[in-house]
């Protein structure tokens, strides 16, 4: 045996002296052989010694330990072993699929570390810039792009949450035909068919049904498609329509003109009932230029005054210095009767709505904007009429906007149209069996066209009806062929944001799915179907450009994410004065009616987004509410009525009824039930399954936003809403901050005398004890000046944090896993100020939590940072009941999706998947402060403020939060720290909150609090 | 028993005060005792309590395994309430758990002769009632395959250690220690009794089983002497004993920062609670075995009327700490505790409040009446409505303060589910069906230190 191993070893040695073959001998062996066809190696061909012997030896060199004749002491050894672990292979599963690596590594791409790119989420034909996250190729994060205008690097919660969809199990994933899997390649062709019988007709019987389209180049698809089929009709229809809008600028100048607000100039606003700061195009820049005016920096004791009149209480009027919650009649007669005071021209049929309340009000807000001239700016709501429109831009011109807070631009549509007319006409060409084929890209009108249409069976009537949709939902039930669509993230396109910048939409993933974009499917009916989406784009821009090398255009316009100069020249329009007013404008409803003011969600918008769970989990701004709609009314109007919190009420028009359950809300105007739409989906995935009810039936074409023939009728049924928060008065804990601008004047520190400090001596403990070493103590700011409840904070943190997401059976037991929550507090119940306040982890110095926890697993970090061993958790839950700000969560199911493998694709690699059991809780990000810091001590200097942005700050529209290290004097957060509005909450505990707040100041116009 | 009428009738002395009229001699005291052990019949009484008791077992084992497998968000839990009936009942049993330790302790220290007749079973009480109280602390945790052993110091390579600051780990010493120091207390108190059981036991089979548990008792002077005096040094350790658990257990809350439970009248408070819980617990369990075995004349009249006593005061204690919290609730001008107390007394829980108000404090000076604390049907009465006080105390403290407590928007509801329900009910099977087992087969009555009482031992010793 041993001097077999001699043997072995000398030949391994041989071997790997002559490691390489000599080709020579290899050539000359080739070339005699001639018939030999195949070898396995230059040795074999070579036919060497050495080779023969490895041939024998079956095993190459590494593995021949254990090839020598088995001994009785070695035989024991594997037996031992073999028993030993033999049940270790159930622990690690090694996947199947062989793993090859680059052959050539794209370029920056390191393992570990994520690379960012810059595109642009479009939504309802308007897009934001952003940029996402990629780790090894996967889009794990969306954050906002600073250098797009939309949102200079914030973003709201449905872009924070749009990812999320990419991962969806439940998307569509296969073409299906009738219900059947089918192909693509199939689907075309049953299209071609279809389409060469159209040609003959002109395509008569086509009909294309679009969302809106705000893609230059899908518009012009759409217009190629539109010649070679001159009879064919395009209609676009979408279910949170800004009809009214386009409507309005029509009557006021005659023609759509889109209208952009430059609210960093404006001095005075007024809002009628218009969301300014949230959801519509822009709302993300409006709530940043609107913030940026209320700092209160560096002793600035001037802020603007935005005065909001509206039905239901949103983001924006819990922003507002004044406040008032009417009816849309009311807000009508008021807007004419503030045009009247600022002496506008109206022309009414035949006359004119009177309006006698709060004729103080009026005066001083007149006064107000006419002091404020051109600085000023009147805003009105999506969803109101179009005169009110047509109003608010005279109002606008009279003030002298034009030009400062307010600017035209042609419009962002690819084709702006009257939708509700337009899907009306649709339906009726349907009915009336004039339409052969029926291309829907992308919508839902089954489930989102007005309830009278009765889209469902018109549609019977289509002989080829073929849909791109994301999902398999309502309308494709009803279609023969079904594509799927990608996802944002997975397909090329373009969008214009609010301002009309335009950007292009770069995907950052191949498809998951065989799932295509709009534009292939358009591509496809031109005859473009080979032609890339990318290649599409690349010629659309390349005929608008006059860049003089489009190469450089385009790779700077994918690395910014805005074509540069391609945005609109500002319109001059000629206002057609005056403004006709309308009949039934501003009149008062009957007293025993009921106002019904339909509205997209906050949060899953038109329906699309109701598989989203995070969406679903994020709690409204306002109400708190999470996975359902409800019927919001006001305290007065519920006890006029006399119904309660969850009860079920059917809510009736005259032939429509639908039955839902009631949540009071302190601010909505009296007389006025809020429904959210979107909700109710009878197809949809498992998250959205049976969530809310479906307030569409309610829906007209003629009323697209409601009616004001409402009645309630009351039920003794209920149905358990899941809010986050139960409690709406702050208890007198000095929770929110807040004076009026007059008081801060006199007192900038008001905030710091509100509760009683306890003296830095008070303390058992060694205050060096969290003295830092590193130079680095992390600290935290939020300006509640700034703060307007939009939850993109907390979406953010979910997708940073790989947060879970517990469904409303969990979130009604109230274990809802935010990290960061946004408290809401009402000062009142009928006429209420509303504040928000965003909660981390407050880092307290002296951490209640972390004394309390038997097994250590909560400790502080040299940093100050309030850490979190999940490992070493137990679970007593000692810290949270310990904890004052109730900012900890616990896991006490699995929540963490550890099955569904495209979740995992989503989940941030920095941050564990928690189990069941374990304790979490807000880290500062700490994975970031991590990378920033390997980053600082690569290039062997300090880290720069802002350098680490936590995923909430980065998120924030309005600049609320800052974080920073407070050893630094000149760090933005030590900065904010030294403001004297400057507060930490419950610091009578004397738990030392890093995290602290400035106190919000309210600039009342001093007329209007007189009288 | 013959043997011994006859003695009685020949020279009559009257039973000691501790005992009724029947049990003069030696021999019907053990006779008495071994036979309710030593018999083939079982009153049937007794199958369907134990029946029952092992029904609930199997409920506690569905529980606890449901339990494992789902994690604990089959109970109620929520933020901001972390502990639930698991807390509540841990606190609950320990405090039942007291009363055995007060009796065979501090009585025993104190020389009270009429302990000798209710300590043994009121031990036994305590060994089950910490037994139920045990699991709860370590199934409630997240992971308690994790917790049953990180909450232990034990020497590891990574030198971590549990966190000696926070008060859960002083509940682990703490319960602990008093587990061991009562078993170890109750076993060795059994020993003399045991060997009697051995010596009559005519079966082989009881022979061996007691003889083992004997542990080789004779009776011989030296063995008296050395039981004695362990008797005594165990009493002595277990006394601090008595009044260190609750405290201990009460720091649970008091040294956290939440109000209604940041408390520095909490430890006496909590001990007091204890005893009086302790002793109603053993006077629902004495009564009816008293009378189901017919030990009237070794659990007297007396000794109801004393534990009767016992009850009072410390629930006057307990009341005084009720009224301490709403008075330091008001002096403290604090607005937290201000509206804690406000919450207890008027919010969402406020109806669990003022049953708690008429269970621990006015049902029971009913005690103060000499004829209420000598009828045994008033006596169960009280002291099921104090077992259930007691019950409703720590539900308020935990639950109510939790609840509501500093951040306003935090504040959500508690609602127990059935799960928390079964695992409750199934450690009172538990406590049922242990403690009956061991009125079946162990001496439930000290017989060797009842024949001290007797004129003859007396004059012995």
């Amino acid at each position: 045996m041993t001097d077999q191993t001699v043997t072995r070893k000398q030949l391994d040695r041989k071997l790997l002296d002559q490691e390489h073959a000599n080709m020579a001998e290899a050539r000359e062996k080739s070339a005699r052989s001639g018939g030999r066809d195949y070898w396995r190696s230059l040795e074999e061909l070579a036919g060497t010694e050495e080779f023969e012997i490895m041939l024998q030896r079956e095993f190459p060199e590494q593995a021949s330990e254990w090839s020598d004749g088995v001994s009785r002491r070695n035989f024991l050894k594997l037996m031992g072993a073999s028993l030993a672990f033999g049940g270790l292979t159930n622990c690690t599963i090694q996947p199947e699929e062989k793993i090859v690596p680059w052959v050539r590594a794209p370029e920056n791409m390191i393992p570990g570390k994520p690379l960012y790119y810059a595109t642009a989420m479009p939504l309802s034909g308007v897009g934001t810039g952003i940029l996402v996250e990629s780790h090894m190729g996967r889009p794990t994060k969306i954050e906002g792009n600073p250098e797009h205008p939309a949102g200079l690097g914030g973003t709201d919660a449905i872009t924070q949450a749009s990812i999320l969809d990419l991962y969806d199990p439940d998307r569509a994933t296969v073409v299906r035909n009738a219900g059947r899997i089918a192909t693509w390649g199939g689907f075309l062709e049953s299209l071609d068919q279809e389409l060469s019988v159209q040609r003959s007709k002109k395509g008569a019987g086509l009909r294309i049904l679009t969302e809106t389209v705000g893609s230059p180049t899908l518009g012009q698809q759409l217009n190629f498609l539109l010649e070679e089929f001159p009879e064919a009709r395009w209609h676009q229809y979408e279910s949170a329509t800004r009809d009214n809008v386009r409507l309005g600028s029509s009557l006021a100048f005659g023609e759509p003109v889109n209208t952009y607000f430059d609210v960093a100039k404006a001095d005075v606003i007024l809002s009628l009932d218009a969301d300014l700061f949230y959801g519509g195009p822009g709302s993300v820049r409006y709530a940043r230029d609107y913030t940026a005016r209320r700092r209160l920096r560096n002793g600035d004791k001037e802020l603007n005054r935005l005065y909001v009149v509206e039905t239901s209480p949103s983001s924006t009027g819990s922003m507002a210095d004044h406040r008032l919650a009417l009816d849309s009649a009311a807000i009508e007669a008021f807007a004419v009767a503030l045009a009247g005071q600022l002496g506008v021209e109206l022309k009414g049929d035949p006359d004119l709505p009177t309006y006698q309340d709060n004729t103080g009000w009026i005066a001083a807000l007149a006064a107000d904007l006419r002091s404020a001239g051109a600085a000023s700016l009147v805003v009105v709501g999506d969803q109101q009429a179009p005169a009110l429109h047509a109003l608010g831009h005279a109002i606008n011109k009279s003030l002298g906007n034009v030009g400062t807070t307010v600017h035209y631009t042609d419009p962002l549509e690819a084709d702006p149209v009257d939708e509700s007319q337009s899907i009306h006409e649709l339906a009726a060409s349907m009915e009336a069996d004039e339409v052969e084929v029926l291309i829907i890209v992308g919508g839902n009108p089954v489930f989102d066209a007005p309830a009278d249409l009765d889209f469902a069976k018109a549609i019977e009537h289509v002989g080829f009806r073929a849909q791109l949709s994301f999902y398999e939902d309502e309308t494709s039930e009803l279609c023969h062929w079904h594509v799927p669509q990608s996802h944002y993230l997975e397909a090329w396109s373009d969008i214009r944001a609010y301002d009309s910048t335009a950007s292009i939409v770069q995907p950052l993933i191949q498809p998951l799915y065989n799932s295509k974009s709009a534009h292939e499917l358009l591509g496809a009916m031109i005859g473009q179907a080979g032609l890339p989406v990318r290649d599409a784009l690349r010629e659309y821009w390349q005929q608008e450009t006059f860049a003089d090398d489009f190469e450089e255009f385009w790779v700077r316009a994918l690395h910014d994410g805005i074509l540069a100069d391609m945005t609109f020249d500002r319109l001059r329009v000629r206002l057609r004065s005056p403004i006709k007013i309308p009949r039934g404008f501003g009149h008062p409803r009957d007293d025993d009616e009921l106002e019904l003011a339909l509205r997209p969600d906050p949060l899953i918008w038109d329906g699309r987004f109701v598989n989203n769970g995070w969406l679903q989990e994020t709690p409204r701004p306002v109400t708190k509410l999470t996975w359902d709609n409800a019927a919001l009314i006001s305290p007065a109007t519920a006890q006029r009525l006399g119904v309660e919190n969850e009860q079920l009420v059917d809510l009736t028009l005259p032939g429509r009824s639908a039955k839902a359950p009631v949540w009071i809300v302190p601010g909505q105007a009296d007389g006025v039930v809020t429904v959210q739409l979107g909700y109710g989906r009878r197809l949809t995935g498992r998250v959205g399954e049976g969530s809310g009810f479906d307030a569409g039936v309610l829906r007209t074409s003629t009323d697209m936003w409601g009616s004001t023939a409402l009645k309630l009728i009351k039920s003794y049924d209920r149905k358990p809403l899941a809010c986050t928060q139960d409690h709406h008065s702050m208890e007198d804990r000095h929770l929110i901050r807040h004076a009026d601008l007059e008081h801060y004047r006199h007192h900038p520190d008001f905030a710091r005398h509100e509760t009683h400090e306890a003296p830095a001596s008070l303390t058992l403990y060694n205050n060096d004890e969290f003295s830092s070493s590193t130079g680095n103590a992390w600290g935290m700011a939020i300006d509640l000046n700034a703060c307007i409840g939009c939850n993109a904070c907390a979406v953010a943190c979910q997708a940073e944090n790989n947060i879970p997401v517990v469904g409303k059976k969990e979130v009604l037991n109230g274990r809802e896993m935010a990290w960061i929550r946004v408290d809401r507090y009402y000062t009142d119940l009928d006429d209420p100020e509303i504040f928000h306040q965003p909660m981390p982890c407050q880092q307290c110095e002296n951490a209640p939590c972390e004394l309390v926890c038997p097994v250590g697993a909560t400790t502080h970090s040299e940093e100050g940072l309030n850490d979190m061993a999940y490992n070493r958790c137990v679970g007593t839950r000692y810290c949270s009941n310990n904890c004052p700000y109730k900012v900890r969560r616990f896991n006490f199911l699995q929540y963490a999706d550890r099955d569904t493998p495209t979740l995992k694709l989503q989940r941030n690699p920095d941050v564990t998947v928690r189990a069941r059991g374990v304790m979490e809780k807000c880290t500062y990000c700490t994975q970031r402060i991590n990378a920033v810091r390997i980053a600082s001590k690569k290039r062997g200097s300090p880290i720069l403020d802002g350098e680490i942005k936590t995923a909430c700050e980065q998120a924030c529209p309005t600049e609320a939060i800052v974080f920073g290290n407070v050893l630094d004097p000149e760090s933005r957060v030590s900065d904010w720290k030294a403001s004297p509005r400057n507060y930490g909450i419950l610091t009578d505990l004397n738990t030392k909150p890093r995290t602290t707040y400035l106190a919000r100041v309210r600039n009342p116009n001093p007329a209007i609090d007189k009288g | 028993m013959s043997e011994s009428s006859t003695s009685t009738r020949q020279q009559y002395t009257p039973p000691p005060p501790e005992l009724g009229p029947g049990q003069t001699s030696h021999t019907s005291i053990t006779e008495k005792i071994t036979s309710i052990v030593l018999t083939p019949h079982t009153p049937y009484q007794w199958f369907i309590v134990v029946l029952i008791g092992l029904m609930l077992v199997g409920l506690l084992q569905v529980s606890i395994a449901y339990l494992l497998y789902e994690g604990i968000g089959i109970w109620g839990l929520n933020v901001p309430v972390g502990w639930g009936f698991a807390i509540i009942h841990f606190v609950w049993w320990i405090g039942i758990g007291h009363a055995g330790t007060l009796i065979s302790a501090i009585l025993l220290l104190f020389r009270q002769k009429w302990r000798t007749s209710i300590n043994r079973s009121a031990e036994a009480m305590t060994i089950f009632a910490v037994m139920c109280a045990g699991m709860f602390p370590l199934i409630h945790t997240g992971r308690p395959w994790l917790a049953a052993y990180w909450l232990f110091p034990y020497p590891n390579s990574m030198a971590v250690w549990p966190q000696f600051r926070s008060p859960l780990i002083w509940d682990v010493f703490a319960v602990s220690t008093y587990f061991t120091v009562s078993l170890v207390f109750w076993f060795l108190g059994m020993v003399p009794d045991l060997a009697s059981f051995r010596d009559r036991a005519k079966h082989r089979v009881t022979r061996v089983i007691y003889g083992v548990l004997a542990m080789g008792w004779r009776g011989s002077a030296v063995h008296w002497e050395r039981y004695e005096m362990t008797s005594l040094m165990l009493a002595g350790l277990a006394t601090p004993l008595v009044l260190s658990v609750h405290s201990v257990i009460s720091l649970d809350f008091s040294v956290s920062i939440l109000p209604g439970w940041h408390t520095t009248i909490f430890p006496p408070y909590f001990v007091a609670g204890a005893i009086y819980a302790g002793f109603a617990m053993v006077l629902l369990l004495l009564i009816p075995i008293r009378r189901l075995y017919g030990l009237q004349d070794f659990i007297t009249l007396r000794h109801l009327e004393n534990m009767g006593k016992v009850m009072l005061t410390a629930g006057l204690i307990v009341a005084y700490g009720y009224f301490m919290e709403q008075f330091i609730a008001w002096y403290s001008a604090s607005v937290y505790e201000g509206f804690m107390m406000q919450n207890r007394m008027f919010g969402d829980y406020g109806s669990f409040y003022w049953a708690l108000i008429l269970c621990n404090i006015a049902i029971p000076q009913f005690l103060w009446s000499k004829r209420v604390r000598r009828n045994t049907v008033w006596l169960m009465f009280i002291s099921f409505v104090i077992s259930v006080g007691m019950w409703l105390e720590r539900f308020v403290i935990v639950i109510t303060s939790l609840h509501a407590d500093f951040m306003p928007s935090s504040w959500d509801m508690f609602y127990p589910t059935f799960w928390d329900w079964a695992t409750y009910a199934g450690t009172i099977g538990f406590f049922l069906f242990a403690f009956f087992l061991f009125v079946r087969g162990m001496p439930v009555i000290a017989a060797h230190e009842i024949r001290t009482l007797l004129p003859f031992g007396k004059k012995e010793k």
